[in-house]
């Protein structure tokens, strides 16, 4: 008791500090969670949480999943779940490997000046909002004065190539929006790592007479694999988070039907049109096979003698 | 000396060097033309723009009257800052603008000082109670409750509609407060024991050494939160829907509402659009250039800071 007492005399300081950074998380992140009793319940938005009764089937009995079966088979909410995983899969296809691919070129860069250059040109659209690059995109693909369309036009007589109207053209230009914002960014992780590979395994592939392509292949890729699974596993544990501001500053009523995600879906239903109960629900499903994809590609990799994130 | 030194690497430069240098000017043109685009057309007369001249550079319209009768019009390349003039004499503008600004410096200066306070504390070896704290924290990352629980929560505490709203639900990151943590386990121990030694408390520590060493740190998660808030605009448009709050609506919310052509009737914004077909084009470019300005004039120069701070991020621990 003398040495706990001794010990927070010395240290009482540090839970002080940690005081409102735990309110912080106490009230804005695990506060909520008690909320998600709503996916549970009648939807009712006048009442407080706690005194609204649980969810009933049309019939009038309880049933605390009525609000998930109403969702699932609610189409809305198929069509934004489709979406949301389509999306996913399409960014993880082609976002992934992109800024890999990148790295390992701008590791073979042999003028320091101009790869510090190009590097800081890539980082770019990363801080870009999506608000900024919808305007862009808008700038560049519109049917009439969009410059690309304009180029096209002008310089070979071709298009308009409707990027923004039609659903399948929209599908591509989102996703190959969502590469252009990350891919120079994303080459920062996977350069720190190729720097931390050691330099003798380059030599002994050298004295093997190893090509530049080869080194790259079976030196610096293997080198920095453990940092390609681990953001591997961080992607999928994103398949179900689509992000809001992208699709929501990018989607324009023509393309409406494949641009409703789940994140859209929840702010419609929930907030715009009041569904308080159902939207709780889609956000849970959303949330919990966000989690269990994370666990699950952790348990994977470890199972295969990876590190995972734990 | 430095030229010799160059002139070696370029003899030394094979056929594959150049194919990459190749492929990273494609690289550099796709980042950087986009954004030449938008700000042609902001530079650009509304005529040129209808006729579709406008591509890289900024055109001008020149027309040739003969008795009061246009006869012929040209589009020679030159600049108009007409558009630039309606933006920043637009009142609702340059106050979103002004505003986004000072919100975004409290909410930077809070947000570092909570992250600070909570990431200090958790380098702390012997700390009783870290793990379960750190668990607590680190599960907010895997798992949310989601919009709706939030929209309830706020609306209960009171924050629905309230300026609040945009500062405090953000305040940490657990992802830059990692950083942070991971940063402050690189000072060297020893300086803390020493200070103990002295009878320095945590606080004093904090303070006297650990703070002045983690500028590098600091400047990173201070770019990455004001950049977050700059460029953040959702929790406006869900958590401030009503019309008494539109004066605290950030300058994405209010550069969302110009893109969709939802503004208002009564500023120059539309003005400039009636005067002339083409304006909106202009005007919105311009809008567009402005809102982005700020972060590309700051991001490079903190370049040195964030890479590094990225890359301390990405060792797991």
């Amino acid at each position: 008791m003398a040495k706990f007492t001794n010990y927070m005399q010395r240290y009482w300081a540090l839970y002080a500090m940690l005081l409102l950074p735990m309110a912080f998380f106490i009230i804005f992140r695990y506060w909520p969670m008690i909320n998600m009793q709503i996916a549970f319940r009648q939807n009712n938005i006048i009442l407080s949480i706690w005194e609204v009764p649980w969810a009933t089937n049309p019939d009038g009995t309880t049933n605390i999943f009525a609000n998930f079966q109403r969702m699932f088979a609610h189409p809305p909410f198929a069509d934004a779940f489709r979406n949301t995983v389509m999306f996913s899969i399409l960014d993880i296809a082609a976002g992934f490997p992109a800024p890999i691919i990148l790295a390992l070129l701008l590791n073979e860069l042999k003028f320091r000046r101009f790869k510090r250059i190009t590097q800081t040109v890539s980082y770019m659209p990363h801080f870009l909002s999506w608000i900024i690059i919808s305007g862009l995109a808008i700038q560049l693909f519109a049917p009439d004065q969009g410059t690309v369309n304009v180029a096209l036009y002008n310089e070979f007589g071709l298009g308009p190539i409707p990027f923004l109207n039609q659903n399948n053209p929209w599908i591509a230009t989102v996703v190959g929006l969502g590469v252009w914002r990350s891919v120079g960014w994303n080459t920062i992780i996977y350069l720190a790592a190729i720097t931390n590979v050691n330099p003798e395994l380059y030599e002994a592939a050298d004295m093997d007479g190893a090509s530049r392509l080869r080194k790259m292949w079976h030196v610096t890729l293997p080198g920095i694999r453990p940092v390609i699974i681990i953001l591997f596993i961080l992607a999928l544990g994103g398949v179900m988070a689509a992000d809001f501001d992208r699709f929501l500053a990018l989607r324009n009523p023509l393309v409406a039907s494949v641009a409703l995600v789940l994140p859209l879906y929840i702010f419609e239903w929930g907030i715009t049109n009041w569904q308080f109960a159902m939207a709780t629900a889609a956000g849970m499903v959303q949330n919990v096979i966000n989690l269990g994809l994370v666990l699950g590609a952790n348990f994977v990799v470890k199972r295969l003698g990876g590190d995972g994130l734990w | 000396m430095v030229r010799t030194v160059r002139k070696s690497r370029l003899k030394r430069a094979t056929i594959g060097d150049w194919v990459i240098v190749v492929i990273m000017i494609g690289l550099i043109l796709i980042c950087i033309l986009p954004v030449l685009s938008v700000v042609a057309t902001s530079l650009s007369d509304p005529a040129a723009i209808m006729r579709r001249t406008v591509a890289l550079l900024p055109r001008t319209e020149v027309q040739h009257v003969v008795d009061n009768v246009i006869v012929d019009r040209e589009f020679p390349i030159g600049a108009s800052l007409d558009a630039y003039r309606d933006i920043l004499t637009d009142a609702r503008f340059m106050r979103a603008l002004g505003w986004t600004a000072i919100l975004t410096f409290i909410t930077t200066i809070a947000q570092l000082t909570m992250t600070v306070l909570c990431a200090y504390p958790l380098t702390y070896d012997h700390l009783k109670g870290r793990k379960i704290i750190t668990f607590i924290i680190i599960f907010t990352m895997y798992f949310s409750a989601g919009l709706i629980p939030m929209y309830v929560l706020l609306d209960t505490i009171g924050l629905i509609n309230n300026v609040m709203v945009l500062i405090l639900p953000g305040l940490i990151s657990v992802f830059l407060m990692i950083i942070m943590r991971k940063f402050f386990m690189g000072i060297p121990e020893s300086l803390k024991e020493s200070a103990e030694i002295d009878g320095a408390g945590p606080l004093m520590v904090l303070i006297k050494i650990y703070l002045p060493l983690s500028t590098p740190a600091l400047a990173t998660l201070g770019l990455m939160y004001a950049v977050g808030r700059w460029n953040g605009f959702t929790d406006a448009l869900m958590f401030m829907p009503a019309a008494e709050m539109a004066h605290y609506r950030p300058i994405q919310l209010l550069l969302f509402h110009i893109l969709q052509g939802m503004q208002g009737v009564d500023t120059t914004l539309d003005a400039g659009a009636a005067a002339a077909p083409g304006r909106t084009e202009s005007v919105r470019a311009a809008a567009i250039v402005v809102a982005m300005l700020p972060i590309l004039c700051v991001y490079p120069f903190l370049q040195r800071y964030f890479v590094a701070g990225v890359t301390l991020g990405a060792v797991k621990g």
